[in-house]
């Protein structure tokens, strides 16, 4: 696809603009693309809904804001439930079902369920790292960024904790693979 | 110590681009007061100045800070400071005693949404006229506007050089959202980096007038401390600075502050041309707006529309001549800006009714989707 759109969703203070910085890093520098990256910026950054947002393209990017995401990834069933609503036919939906609800979706769009809080907090012992584990199921399943490319863009990011998001983004990955597995399209 | 210029490729915010196309130039003092969208400028000029031999002071207000960038560019130091419209309109008398004092400076305003408080979070590109008559009296300034994280970099660079070369306070005029958004930027090596410094006297300093104007009508400007003795004022004054207050020396004054713009001003206007050639509508959009012209000019085309953009990158000197040239065969030039119309009342005096110019305002904090301004585009000249 020319240009993948991808939102990602939460509550302020869960790295939900870190893990779009993250996916920016990994397409623009370490995968040679084009990227641009935005959030909603204001009083919702620290604990309400809050979003970011990453387009990706083999070209140069002219409008940089997202219009119909490809791809979401939810973090909080707050933000999930207010960025829903413009999604492309066909989009991919990524939520930490552990967090998310999805209730009624689109027709078309492709639900795949991550339990990403309870592998942090049980598997890496450490909840702070779920975004990462997001970032791995949607590296998995989006294919939007090349896995290489995100180790780079978590190591850069996380330097006194590289081996523990490295380790979270690895679980994130295998969650992935077995969500798509399991996903289904709503007819 | 960290190196001044960070050459390489890394995924950043357009703030920090700023920050750091400003240490690139040699700018090595900052004065300012943090305010949303610019305050990552100033947080890392206050994480990077002193890790490379520079000075960061956040001072009590935007008067103190325009001040105090004032004071250490006559010591000799490249100086910024980096604020939003509320905090420009707070040091637009500074700004005037800059003009006046032929100081080099370089001002970033990260515009939000107006007046006064305005929408503080929000994109607007409401600052406009402001940047060009915000002080008080005749004068000329210089105004970049970027369109991307890149001219953030880059336009600070050549806003320092022509603040430099011209002795004029300079802007970089952004918007939020090219302030916060991120893309690639790309540093090159130090030595692949045009630097222009300000010209220094070479008379003996018994000789020197400090505001004698060369052929280019800008004066050599000796650093204080450097055994040139001379004096700085707001007042009118005359070649050795002193204040005068008869005709001939506001005569010999005003014109050149204007005229070393005015008469320089193809060394200085810069716009970029997209489809224009046989363009029958000619889009005219700047900073983060142009974003979503160059798109809907794309769609346009595909559609068979014979439609071109034409990007100010240079505001103040307006490029008129190259604006000229952009519109010679439109039918219909439409100018959409994140204002309530500003710089449409300079492409207008450019067009001079040969064509109808429409105006496409917005102010409500967004940029338009491309195909909202395509749609008041169709509705416009139909």
């Amino acid at each position: 696809m020319a240009r993948t759109e991808i939102r990602l969703g939460g509550l302020g203070g869960q790295g939900v603009i870190k893990s779009a910085v993250i996916i920016g890093e990994a397409a623009s520098i370490h995968d040679g693309k084009e990227a641009v990256q935005t959030a909603s910026y204001g009083p919702e950054s620290r604990g309400s809904a809050c979003k970011a947002e990453v387009i990706i393209s083999d070209a140069p990017i002219d409008y940089p804001l997202v219009l119909t995401p490809h791809v979401m990834v939810a973090l909080s069933n707050d933000a999930f439930h207010k960025y829903k609503e413009d999604l492309s036919k066909e989009a991919i939906v990524i939520i930490d079902s552990d967090l998310v609800k999805a209730g009624k979706i689109k027709a078309g769009v492709r639900l795949y369920q991550v339990p990403a809080a309870t592998t942090a907090h049980q598997v890496l012992k450490n909840p702070l790292v779920t975004n990462v584990v997001m970032l791995g199921a949607f590296t998995a399943i989006s294919k939007a960024v090349t896995p290489e490319a995100m180790r780079k863009a978590i190591a850069n990011a996380f330097p006194k904790y590289k081996e523990l998001n490295l380790r979270a983004f690895d679980e994130g990955m295998q969650l992935g693979h077995k969500a798509m597995e399991q996903s289904t399209t709503k007819k | 110590m960290q190196k001044a210029v960070l050459t390489g490729e890394r995924f950043t915010q357009g703030d920090i681009a700023a920050a750091e196309g400003a240490l690139a130039a040699g700018c090595r003092f900052f004065a300012g007061y943090p305010i949303t969208p610019a305050t990552e400028i100033a947080e890392r000029m206050a994480y990077r100045l002193p890790r490379i031999g520079g000075r960061y002071i956040q001072m009590e207000d935007e008067i103190a800070s325009c001040t105090a960038v004032v004071g250490a560019s006559y010591a000799g130091v490249k100086s910024m400071t980096a604020t939003s419209g509320p905090g420009v309109s707070l040091m637009n008398e500074t700004i005037g005693l800059a003009v006046m004092t032929e100081t080099p400076m370089v001002l970033v305003n990260v515009m939000r949404g107006g007046p006064s408080t305005g929408q503080p979070t929000e994109a607007s590109q409401s600052d406009i006229m402001q940047a060009k008559w915000g002080s008080h009296g005749d004068y000329e300034i210089i105004a970049l506007i970027p369109s991307s994280v890149q001219e953030m970099f880059d336009l600070t660079i050549q806003a320092f050089n022509l603040s430099e070369r011209f002795r004029v306070p300079a802007f970089v005029l952004a918007d939020e959202i090219i302030g916060h958004m991120r893309e690639r930027l790309v540093i090159p090596p130090e030595d692949e980096i045009e630097i222009v410094n300000r010209k220094k006297p070479t008379v003996p300093p018994e000789e020197y007038l400090p505001f004698k104007a060369e052929e280019d009508l800008v004066p050599p400007m000796a650093t204080f401390g450097e055994g040139y003795h001379f004096y700085a004022t707001g007042l009118t004054h005359d070649e050795r600075g002193y204040p005068v207050m008869d005709e001939e020396a506001q005569l010999a004054l005003v014109p050149r502050l204007c005229d070393k713009i005015r008469k320089n001003a193809d060394k200085i206007t810069r716009a970029e041309n997209t489809e224009t050639e046989d363009a029958e509508i000619l889009l005219v959009a700047y900073g983060g707006e142009a974003r979503t012209a160059l798109r809907a000019v794309k769609d346009a085309r595909a559609n068979g529309i014979k439609i071109g953009l034409f990007r100010p990158i240079s505001v103040w000197p307006f490029p008129k001549e190259q604006l000229k040239e952009a519109a010679a065969n439109a039918q219909h030039v439409v100018v959409a800006e994140l204002n309530y119309g500003q710089l449409v009342g300079e492409v207008e005096r450019v067009i001079r009714n040969e064509v109808p110019v429409h105006l496409i305002p917005r102010v409500c904090g967004t940029p338009h989707t491309p195909d909202e301004l395509m749609k008041e585009i169709r509705r416009r000249i139909n």
